[in-house]
């Protein structure tokens, strides 16, 4: 195993001035956050001090106004009560948040927020709950739950891990992708081997961990796309992802 | 009524235990040859079946509970968890039944999982039911946390005399509104208290957003706990508040005396006499941790204090207790199957307390997850290493002269246990 001792912690590099400040909207973090779902906007909002830049963080609650200028949107898990509370809320937003998605806002949307984005979500006793249709998936209860450590191999973000804990199964339709294939754990479902929807900078996926301090690669990603997005190019910081390299290492050895 | 089950299985049981085999062996014979054992043993105790169930303080509550009734002359039949609730439960009856399958007791306090709560109360209804609470624990398990409620409210509808409610947490006070049979009571918390017992719910949300579903008017408790001092504690309960010295350490212990007393209250209370009060206080003061729930040791001299975390609201209740200056701190993370194999809760606890005096030793399988956790509230980290035994010597070796503090979930504390008692002598405070 592996001994470490007494090595410096990493630093936070001291910010000079701000290359920028950078909006991160979470989406309904009182009724949709379980799971650590807070540990994602926590590694954008320290990331992007690292890289340099200034981290506004926003929430946007039932019945909020809509902030105005939003440069990244995280969404997360939730019950299935989270679920039924933000249902028509969420409704209400679906065109602000449709034209966000095509404007190219990079997102980050975990399990009951990736279902949500879809087209609907069948429950098991058949009554159809709308989703709003951002992304082109459809998800259908089962009485099965899926659980565990989960591996995803993606082209995009080298091997992606992270966990699972979902009852709901997603299937793609022609307009996503899929983030990348399981060779451990399940996925969107219990049949086809894919994981997670891609579709212009949104990234969608069932695994929670949370799921970006382990794949700094994808923290990075949406960082980098939000910057680009708003100031033309980004210049990267110099995180210390030593930690994340040695909790990887260990997280691809343990049980499912 | 004469069972010939009852001689079997104890035989069953005798030569198990020759053979150095576990405790199910016996009770899963008794359970085939006579499934209603366990259920006409159990309903033959003149107080009846009380049952203590939720996320968080099963163990020490119902060993609470134990030993209120006893101090009130009450013979207490008890269970040890096991991997088979009911199989379990079967094998420490058979333990203690005569060989005609009498139970020589006038009560049995049973700890109650989650997980074979239904099982259990379809085939035993309670006379009692004592429910802590519904926290983000084992979630990888349960799936999610209102099912964790249905399971709670389910043993409160099954329950035919008492039912006792944590006031302070919603999900477990809102199942008084489901029931029209049982009689309902409250243990609850002074105001003062609450900022030491965030709600899941309000883990992250917003300043000023409500909490979800409080209730809109608290009931009166029973009991309620009203002050927490360094080695006692003020409760209130008919009226009078009154102060009494505690073993037991962390603000959410002693929060669950308040629960033991109020089940202790219930009991007693049913019969001709009132319950004799001096002795419960007493009792209650003499109380300490059960086995592998938290533990105060000396180690070379020198207080360490082992404090169980096993989910978010556990670690930040741990963090809260005890404050970080002055303390040489290590952190014990393992995600084996008794522990839970999501580490996502890591993420809902704030660290930041931790920032001014740093981490001294991180270890167990998940130590690097957690180094991550901690980067990420900017809070320095002096060793990381997996091996919890080599971790645990450096951790005292360079940490002389400082009292110590270990949180650690729970195969992390059995493994530490084991290794202090090889390195170096323990002395169990409490
Ligand atoms: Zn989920």
């Amino acid at each position: 195993m592996t001994a470490d001792s007494g090595h410096a912690p990493p630093t936070t590099p001291s910010a000079d001035a701000s290359k920028g400040t950078i909006r991160v909207l979470q989406l309904y973090p009182r009724d949709m956050n379980i799971y650590g779902d807070w540990g994602n906007a926590l590694v954008l909002q320290q990331r992007l001090k690292w890289h340099g830049y200034t981290p506004e963080l926003l929430e946007y609650n039932v019945g909020d106004e809509f902030p105005d200028d939003v440069d990244l949107i995280v969404g997360g898990g939730g019950q299935d009560s989270g679920q039924l509370v933000i249902q028509d809320d969420l409704q209400s937003r679906a065109e602000t948040l449709r034209g966000l998605a095509e404007d190219d806002t990079p997102m980050l949307l975990i399990c009951g927020t990736y279902q949500l984005f879809g087209r609907f979500f069948k429950t098991r006793s058949g009554s159809v709950i709308p989703g709003i249709g951002v992304l082109d998936v459809e998800t259908h209860g089962t009485d099965e739950r899926l659980i565990g450590n989960v591996k995803v191999t993606t082209t995009e973000f080298g091997e992606v891990l992270g966990y699972e804990n979902h009852s709901g199964q997603t299937t793609l339709g022609p307009g996503v992708a899929p983030l990348g294939t399981v060779p451990k754990g399940t996925g969107n479902n219990s049949k086809d081997g894919q994981e997670g929807a891609r579709y212009r900078n949104i990234v969608a996926s069932y695994l929670h961990g949370s799921l970006l301090p382990k794949n700094p690669a994808i923290a990075d990603y949406l960082i980098r796309t939000a910057v680009e997005r708003k100031y033309g190019s980004f210049t990267p910081g110099g995180p210390d992802d030593r930690y994340a390299v040695l909790a990887r290492e260990h997280a691809i050895r343990r049980p499912r | 009524m004469f069972s010939f089950s009852v001689p079997l299985g104890k035989l069953v049981r005798r030569v198990s235990r020759l053979r150095g085999g576990g405790s199910a062996l016996p009770g899963l014979v008794v359970e085939k040859i006579d499934p209603g054992f366990m259920q006409r043993t159990l309903s033959t105790l003149p107080h009846g079946v009380a049952v203590v169930s939720g996320t968080n303080g099963k163990t020490t509550t119902t060993k609470m509970v134990v030993e209120l009734l006893e101090s009130q002359g009450l013979r207490v039949f008890t269970n040890r968890t096991g991997s088979n609730f009911t199989r379990g439960v079967a094998a420490a009856l058979l333990g203690e039944v005569d060989w005609r399958g009498r139970l020589e007791a006038d009560i049995a306090v049973l700890e109650l999982d989650e997980a074979h709560a239904v099982h259990f109360v379809n085939r035993v209804p309670p006379r009692f039911s004592l429910l802590l609470n519904v926290l983000r624990d084992q979630l990888d398990r349960f799936g999610e946390i209102d099912k964790t409620a249905q399971l709670l409210q389910h043993i409160a509808s099954k329950t035919t005399g008492t039912v006792v409610l944590n006031r302070e947490d919603p999900r477990v006070a809102r199942i008084a509104a489901t029931l029209d049979g049982p009689e309902v009571r409250y243990f609850g918390l002074d105001d003062s208290l609450l900022s030491t017992f965030p709600n899941d719910d309000e883990l992250r949300a917003g300043p000023g957003s409500p909490a979800p579903a409080a209730l809109p008017q608290k009931p009166p408790a029973d009991v309620v706990l009203r002050r927490v001092g360094a080695d006692n504690a003020d409760f209130e309960y008919d009226g009078a508040t009154v102060t009494t010295g505690m073993k037991l350490r962390g603000v959410y212990n002693i929060f669950n005396a308040a629960a033991a007393l109020t089940l202790a209250r219930s009991i007693c209370g049913g019969g001709s006499a009132a319950p004799d009060h001096a002795a419960l206080l007493t009792a209650l003061s003499q109380v300490a941790p059960a086995f592998g729930r938290g533990e105060s040791l000396v180690v070379d001299g020198l207080p360490l204090d082992l404090v169980l975390v096993k989910n978010p609201s556990g670690f930040r209740l741990g963090l809260q207790s005890f404050p970080a200056g002055g303390y040489a701190t290590m952190i014990a993370i393992n995600d084996n199957y008794a522990d839970g194999r999501d580490m996502s809760w890591l993420w809902d606890v704030d660290f930041e307390s931790l920032r001014e005096d740093g981490v001294d030793q991180l270890t167990g399988s998940r130590a690097y997850d957690m180094a991550l956790r901690l980067q990420y509230d900017e809070v320095s980290i002096r060793a990381v290493q997996t091996d919890i035994a080599p971790a645990l010597a450096d951790f005292i070796r360079n940490a002389q002269g400082k009292p110590k503090r270990v949180f650690c979930t729970y195969t992390a504390m059995l493994a530490i246990r084991r290794e202090l008692s090889k390195i170096t002598t323990v002395e169990v405070v409490s």
